[in-house]
């Protein structure tokens, strides 16, 4: 009988109907912007779906393993204009039973939301926002990061750079406050492997339009005289996370020297390109659902809802409670296709991640680099470590 | 048995040895980034003949008759077919997309395909070089085994972290066992008394009864001066007996030697770079291990536990199958 029943349970992945007994419902959400950031490059430019197309595929993948667990997940899909009350969806969501809610909001909404559903113990999974500080001082019980920290990816990079003796780095930074942040993160990374920075430059975003018919006689103009009368430098390092001129770099510095940050060699939580550790059949299991390419947004969402499919599976239960508790217990890893098992760290909540190196076209290099040596994780040397951190979970 | 004798005067003096005098097998390996298998006399220790094959060779097994050797070309979509006397691609089976792994029935008749990306084990008449029918189970299946009796197929899903238990008969699933993180690869003892899964992320070897379908212990690795992390159990062969089982560690470099009773590691043994996939000359006097990273096989001595020889193949060697001749 209960062969049986397994039987009939496995064959409901490809029927709508199903006979089986009812199954245990585990109701996740995403919640994410309407509008999406323009890029410089069409070729980066997200598709509407960016992020929750990672979601659903989880959601698909934690559906095919809960047919054999009598477990079902559900996601919930919100779009939030530009200035809508973060507070109040995250709110409505967990008033309508879900448990788990996936975020690619920024860092004030983020803990608009994580705070408002934190008496219904309602778990954030914060997949968007960079911020440090949402894993540092404005930290929170109820929120688990797995999107990786603007340093975590700083360090990725600078740690490639040491290896590779580009010891000399030229900063160039957006004026935007993101960009500011991230220039902070390198500089950070800089100091902690043993780079210098030769000189600093600033990319004033005068408002300018993105497209235009004969832009690039401009730009071709424009990035030589931004980067001339630099001190030696091995490397350019631009901390544009605003898209207003990092992509212009590449190929138009004063003095021949390679790019990186955020554009030329870019650290990232996953690229199109990875295809190492059985990333592959992911890879290939999103183009067939999506019909395009899965970028970082896509894995950091999938990813999200995956651990929350995994903790289910390992406790046998669809106790939000139980779900969200084993998780954050040392015995919570997950299989992400980067190498090794990801886990969470308790001090903070923030997923460990090995960063990708990516040039647009190939993943260059993952990080951390060989010999970049830690007592208890060599993850735990991206980012800010337990002795640093300034958290204090409540 | 063999005999030596000498006449020494009239007496003749007789030499009885227990053991037969080792006898060349053929192994087979698949390298994943030359497009080739490199064949090696295992008496000779040297490669023969280096075969050209499809695009990223990995999974390979020889058929029970003994004719042709199996090499799933993931990125050709397809296995194919060497021919054993000529040593060249005689044929090719509909395996679907991407196929890495697969087993044989006890006849030989039919080939279980792990279909990744259809979350499917497909069946395939060898003889009929046919499709005849899918199983649908979890993410991103990958490991294949069958029950000493031929009566249960498992298959280990890598995503979904199970191995599932599939009847031969009805091919439907009887039961769906949890394992630790990326479970690889699957493997009987002899007498059908365990199922022993590797999990690749998780670090461990998940031990099964396959009569309770439940993990009754976990095999552990704690090698000193190695993070956990390094620790990526794939490739796994018990002996004939029960007694002695050999972990390919991956990323560890090393193969570790498990008692079969207890399920303790006795020894780490130091092979090549990221060893991957092991197997038994057919009278289990050696072990051949791939190693990945260094581009070699490490030959192991099974009575002495020692690495006897490395023998250069081609680039990425991923799996190895082992042929009498």
């Amino acid at each position: 009988m209960k062969a049986f029943a397994l039987g009939a349970m496995a064959f409901c992945i490809f029927a709508s109907t199903c006979l089986a007994a009812e199954p245990v419902e585990i109701k996740l959400a995403y919640i994410g912007p309407a509008k999406l950031p323009s890029t410089l490059s069409l070729v980066d430019q997200p598709a509407d779906d960016d992020g929750l197309a990672g979601a659903r595929l989880a959601i698909q993948d934690n559906n095919t393993t809960g047919a054999f667990l009598d477990q079902r997940f559900t996601l919930e899909e919100v779009r939030l204009k530009d200035g809508a009350d973060a507070a109040a969806a995250a709110s409505a969501l967990a008033d309508g039973g879900v448990s788990f809610i996936l975020t690619d909001l920024s860092a004030d909404d983020t803990l608009r939301a994580a705070d408002a559903v934190r008496q219904r113990s309602a778990v954030i999974l914060n997949v968007g926002a960079r911020d440090d500080r949402l894993r540092e001082e404005d930290c929170r019980a109820n929120v688990i990061h797995v999107a990786p920290t603007r340093s975590m990816l700083a360090d990725g990079l600078a740690q490639y750079l040491a290896w590779k003796r580009w010891k000399r780095w030229l900063l160039v930074v957006g004026s935007h406050p993101a960009d500011r942040l991230y220039a902070d993160a390198l500089r950070r990374a800089a100091t902690r492997f043993g780079a210098k920075i030769v000189a600093e430059r600033v990319f004033e975003d005068r408002g300018g339009a993105r497209r235009t018919d004969s832009g690039v006689t401009l730009i071709q103009r424009q990035m030589p005289v931004l980067t001339q009368d630099a001190p030696e430098y091995d490397v350019l390092v631009a901390a544009d996370e605003s898209e207003t001129f990092g992509a212009y770099l590449p190929y138009r510095t004063w003095d021949p020297r390679p790019v990186a940050g955020s554009a030329g060699l870019v650290p990232k939580s996953w690229d199109a390109a990875h295809d190492q550790w059985g990333a592959i059949q992911l890879q290939n299991r999103f183009v067939k659902l999506n019909s395009r390419r899965m970028t970082e947004l896509d894995m950091q969402a999938w990813t999200a809802a995956r651990m929350v499919g995994e903790a289910a599976a390992r406790t046998h239960s669809g106790d939000p409670g139980k779900v969200s508790d084993y998780m954050r217990s040392p015995d919570f890893s997950l299989a992400a296709f980067k190498g090794q098992s990801l886990t969470l760290r308790d001090w903070n909540l923030q997923l460990r991640q090995p960063i990708l190196l990516a040039d647009g076209r190939m993943v260059v290099s993952v990080s951390p680099q060989e010999g970049f040596l830690h007592q208890t994780s060599e993850l735990d040397t991206l980012g800010v470590d337990r002795p640093e951190t300034r958290c204090k979970l409540k | 048995m063999w005999r030596a004798c000498l006449l020494l005067g009239s007496m003749a003096v007789c030499l009885v040895g227990a053991s037969e005098p080792s006898q060349a097998f053929t192994a087979y390996v698949s390298n994943e980034k030359s497009n080739t298998v490199s064949v090696i006399d295992t008496e000779k220790w040297a490669v023969t003949k280096t075969i050209k094959v499809g695009q990223r060779p990995r999974g390979i097994e020889v058929t029970k008759d003994g004719k042709y050797v199996l090499v799933a070309v993931g990125d050709d979509d397809t296995i194919q077919m060497i021919d054993t006397a000529k040593q060249e691609v005689a044929d090719t089976l509909p395996s679907g997309p991407d196929p890495e792994l697969f087993v044989q029935d006890a006849e030989g008749k039919i080939l279980y395909v792990a279909n990744e990306n259809d979350n499917l084990v497909t069946l395939i008449d060898i003889a009929r070089r046919a499709r005849v029918g899918d199983v649908p189970v979890g993410v991103e299946p990958e490991g294949m085994a069958i029950s000493p009796d031929g009566k249960t197929l498992v298959n280990t899903s890598e995503t979904t972290n199970m191995a599932h238990f599939i009847d031969t008969g009805t091919r439907e699933i009887i039961a769906n066992v949890l394992v630790d993180s990326r479970p690889r690869f699957a493997e009987f003892k002899r007498d059908n008394s365990e199922l022993w899964v590797s999990s690749e992320i998780g670090g461990t070897v998940s031990v099964i009864d396959p009569a309770k379908r439940a993990v009754t212990s976990k095999i552990e690795f704690s090698i000193p001066g190695l993070r956990r992390e390094a620790v990526q159990p794939v490739g796994m062969s018990i002996t004939k007996d029960g007694k002695t089982g050999f972990v390919a560690l991956g990323p560890a470099n090393r193969v570790a030697v498990v008692d079969g009773g207890t399920h303790k590691v006795t020894k780490y043994l130091l092979v090549g770079q990221r060893v991957w996939h092991t197997a038994f000359t057919p009278d289990e006097k050696y072990l051949l291990a791939t190693n990945g990273l260094s581009n070699d096989v490490s030959v192991i001595d099974v009575a002495a536990l020692k690495v006897i020889k490395t023998v250069q193949v081609g680039e990425l060697p991923w799996g190895v199958a082992m042929a009498q001749q």
